[in-house]
């Protein structure tokens, strides 16, 4: 424990809470924003249940964002303050969309039901535009946050890579929590956006260390190559496994429903060790490291007190959460 | 053409006041949906279960607006206000982490079991859940409140090379304004809550609502009313002699006293002018102002010409007070006369049902007007006397802020107009909804309704 609290520690353990509060957003978000960027404009009834599946999760889903800007913003304001500045315009965007899907969710439900598909539609688009926006930062983020043509072609390119990965896990998602059609319908979205994503991945495999010298060489740098070797290695075999599995679905009793999902996690999981292993130990790439930008150890200790404590409740109660509302998705009742 | 100072401070102003509606709403609503749920547990009377999930609903759409309109502003500390976390984000850091830790997660988590889980978990868990997410409004509430507080008497720190270093984290968080201020903001969102309750309640009477649960809920929030106002006031006094001692600069301002006098009046309106500085057209109470302030006819208070360049802008803080004292009495006198009537047994007549309806939202009026006077009256700082607003403002293009504040705002009216129309749509609706049936009244309330009949094989 006492290493954990040390000063030259505490930056490393902030970096890891935050990439992991990332990581747990683009999983959690990321399935919840595809399902809303794959919301069936021609079945209300498919529109309801697929809601339906996400409707007690998404607002914790979403907390993971705010804890992650957070931790960075605590932990690491000088680079909070860089990469938010180099973000401005997008990162508005990206806040409207949410705030559009955020409310729309609740609202189609309580309106007018003539208006209901008004709000179905921005909750669809909302869905695509956080996704696409949160893409092209990302693909800034690679890029050294320089607005340059080729940055920014290369992170148009990132934002759909981005939505067809959340895509692809929203749908591996409706594939584990529906049934019937819906699912037969979520079966075929999975295969399609898992070829885009595949080819999304190797693109971005390709490009970064192009861009930045110093990633290929973290790559290839002997005894801790073969490590990294492992990480492509792996997601490329979910790939093969998971389409060698939608290829069977839908089995009897609806066995096997749940596999695409946990490999799509696997899938996530594997990229974003990849990113954060290619720009370790910067924080703005090229420009700020971790020990740089982070601020003083007395105020990290308090946060990593607290932190200690209270997220193994958080693990615990959402557990909970999400094993209340495990098996098939139920119309929502509020009550 | 606008420096990206103004537009920084208008953009933030607009966030944080769109935001700050609809916690206002949840905190409170969280413990009313508490009670409601309690008194349907002890009871099992189904006109509990009723109130407990017409408000639900409202609770539900309420805290994803607050969820969602909040977000933007752990983005926007860095983005326009960077020299904000660069001084004191070792103060501030840990006190926004310790409320997205400790609140942000319970209540967000437990929304999900509270608004869908009621017949997937044991009824004391879905009381539990309730409670929870109550709690954690409130946990939220505090945390926030603390460094708000902070914001305007800073406490427990040094300040080493420009940077504030935490040196007593018992003093930062129970700083001097802080008791008062969130007191203040807990009464400030019950009575919010209060009127919003009557008011929509009264709406479904007024449109033909014969069944019992919105008497029951309009009379709960009447008899809360009835308390909680006339407290509200006290403790809202409290709050104004704390700053009185602390914040002398912001008192001058909110009660228009340019010059130190003995014996200052109350001024019950006037035009704050800067360039004279003095007060057009005053209505005054001779020497009201110090017998409030300092409990003596001949009290002396401080005016603006002690702080000059220091004290902030005075029309704006001077307006504001008047705006949330004047609904402050407002409602103090429609709850005791809707109270008493009330308790007399009798029904309301039609103007106390108007009155109601007309004030379903004064709660969020009154509250905006007295965030404005607590911070624009901190300004010229952002820390009292530690950081300049100006000191910490970004440096991007104003035409970026400009434009993002354009489309923050056609988002923001466009997000107001539907949520209230909704609510009043949500009341509407719920006129239609047969009563429920009571002659087994043991029986827990489900099948026994029209719009439960319709899907009663979910959830079973």
């Amino acid at each position: 424990m006492d290493i954990l609290f040390s000063d030259t520690a505490l930056p490393i353990v902030f970096a890891m809470l935050t990439a992991l509060s990332l990581l747990l957003y683009a999983i959690l978000d990321g399935f919840d924003l595809g399902v809303g960027i794959l919301l069936p404009m021609s079945d209300e009834g498919q529109r309801d249940t697929a809601i339906a599946s996400i409707g007690p999760f998404w607002d914790a889903n979403e907390t993971w964002l705010v804890l992650a800007v957070g931790l960075l913003l605590v932990a690491f304001p000088a680079a909070h303050s860089a990469i938010l500045k180099a973000f401005y315009l997008p990162a508005t965007i990206m806040l409207l969309a949410l705030i559009l899907r955020g409310v729309a969710f609740d609202f189609r439900a309580k309106v007018k039901p003539r208006r209901k598909r008004i709000w179905d539609y921005t909750f669809k688009i909302g869905s695509m535009l956080t996704a696409f926006t949160q893409g092209f930062m990302l693909g800034l983020y690679v890029m050294g946050l320089e607005y340059t043509l080729a940055s920014v072609v290369f992170s148009i390119f990132s934002g759909f890579c981005v939505l067809a990965a959340y895509s692809l896990i929203g749908a591996a998602w409706l594939v584990m929590k529906t049934s019937g059609e819906l699912q037969l319908s979520a079966i075929s979205w999975s295969k399609k956006c898992g070829v885009l994503t595949a080819f999304g991945i190797l693109v971005v495999c390709l490009v970064n260390p192009y861009v930045n010298a110093s990633v290929l060489r973290i790559w290839t740098e002997l005894p801790w190559a073969y490590f990294y070797a492992a990480i492509p290695l792996l997601c490329a075999f979910m790939f093969i496994l998971g389409f060698l599995v939608l290829k069977r679905l839908p089995l009897a009793d609806d066995a096997g429903a749940s596999l695409p999902f946990y490999m799509v996690v696997i899938i996530f999981v594997c990229c974003f060790l990849g990113l954060s292993f290619s720009f370790y130990p910067y924080v703005v790439p090229g420009q700020l490291t971790l020990n740089e930008a982070a601020s003083s150890p007395a105020s990290l200790k308090i946060i990593l007190i607290g932190s200690v404590f209270v997220l193994p409740f958080i693990g615990a109660y959402t557990v909970f959460s999400y094993y209340t509302f495990r098996g098939k998705a139920e119309q929502l009742r509020y009550y | 053409m606008f420096d990206v100072l103004l537009l920084s401070r208008i953009q933030f102003a607009a966030n944080i006041s769109f935001h700050i509606l609809f916690p206002t709403i949840t905190i409170a609503l969280g413990w009313l949906l508490f009670y409601f749920k309690l008194r349907y547990q002890f009871s099992k009377h189904p006109v509990w279960m009723r109130a407990y999930r017409f408000w639900v609903k409202v609770f539900a759409l309420s805290f994803a607006m607050g969820v969602v309109s909040g977000i933007t502003m752990s983005f926007q500390f860095g983005t326009n206000w960077p020299g904000f976390m660069e001084t004191i984000g070792n103060i501030a850091g840990p006190l926004l982490a310790y409320e997205v830790l400790t609140a942000f997660f319970l209540e967000a988590t437990m929304l999900g079991i509270m608004l869908f889980g009621f017949h997937r978990v044991p009824a004391w868990v879905h009381t539990g859940a309730t409670f929870l997410v109550a709690f954690g409004t409130t946990m939220s509430a505090f945390w926030i409140l603390v460094l708000n507080s902070w914001m305007q008497t800073p406490a427990g720190f040094e300040m080493i090379d420009g940077v504030a270093h935490a040196s007593d984290w018992m003093a930062i968080i129970f700083n001097p304004s802080f008791p008062y201020r969130f007191s203040h903001m807990l009464l400030a969102s019950s009575l919010t809550v209060c009127f919003l309750v009557a008011g929509l309640s009264a709406y479904r009477i007024y449109r033909g609502d014969n069944k019992k649960a919105p008497r029951v809920a309009l009379k709960t929030a009447i008899f809360s009313a009835m308390l909680i106002a006339p407290l509200q006031a006290f403790v809202g006094d409290l709050h104004g002699l704390n700053t009185l001692e602390h914040q002398p600069q912001k008192i001058a301002a909110m009660e228009g006293i340019w010059e130190t006098q003995e014996g200052a009046p109350l001024v019950l309106f006037a035009v704050p002018d800067e360039e004279s500085k003095t007060n057009k057209y005053a209505i005054e109470i001779p020497k009201l102002a110090s017998l409030i302030l300092t409990h003596s006819l001949d009290g002396e208070l401080q005016g603006l010409n002690e702080f000059e360049g220091a004290h902030p802008p005075v029309a704006p803080v001077f307006y504001s007070f008047r705006v949330m004292v004047g609904i402050g009495m407002l409602m103090i006198a429609v709850a005791w006369w809707c109270g008493i009537t009330l308790l007399r047994k009798k029904q309301l007549n039609k103007y106390q049902i108007w009155t109601l309806m007309s004030l379903s939202f004064a709660g969020w009026v009154a509250t905006l007007a007295g965030w404005y006077v607590t911070e624009i009256g901190r300004q010229p700082y952002l820390v009292s006397g530690v950081l300049r607003t100006a000191d910490a403002v970004t440096d991007i293009a104003s035409g970026n802020v400009l434009l993002t504040f354009i489309l923050y705002m056609s988002m923001y009216v466009v997000l107001l107009v539907v949520y209230v129309r909704t609510l009043f749509l949500m009341a509407k609706r719920a006129v239609d909804i047969e009563e429920y049936d009571l002659s087994p009244p043991g029986l827990p309330e489900g099948p026994r309704v029209k719009q439960a009949r319709n899907n009663s094989t979910i959830g079973a």
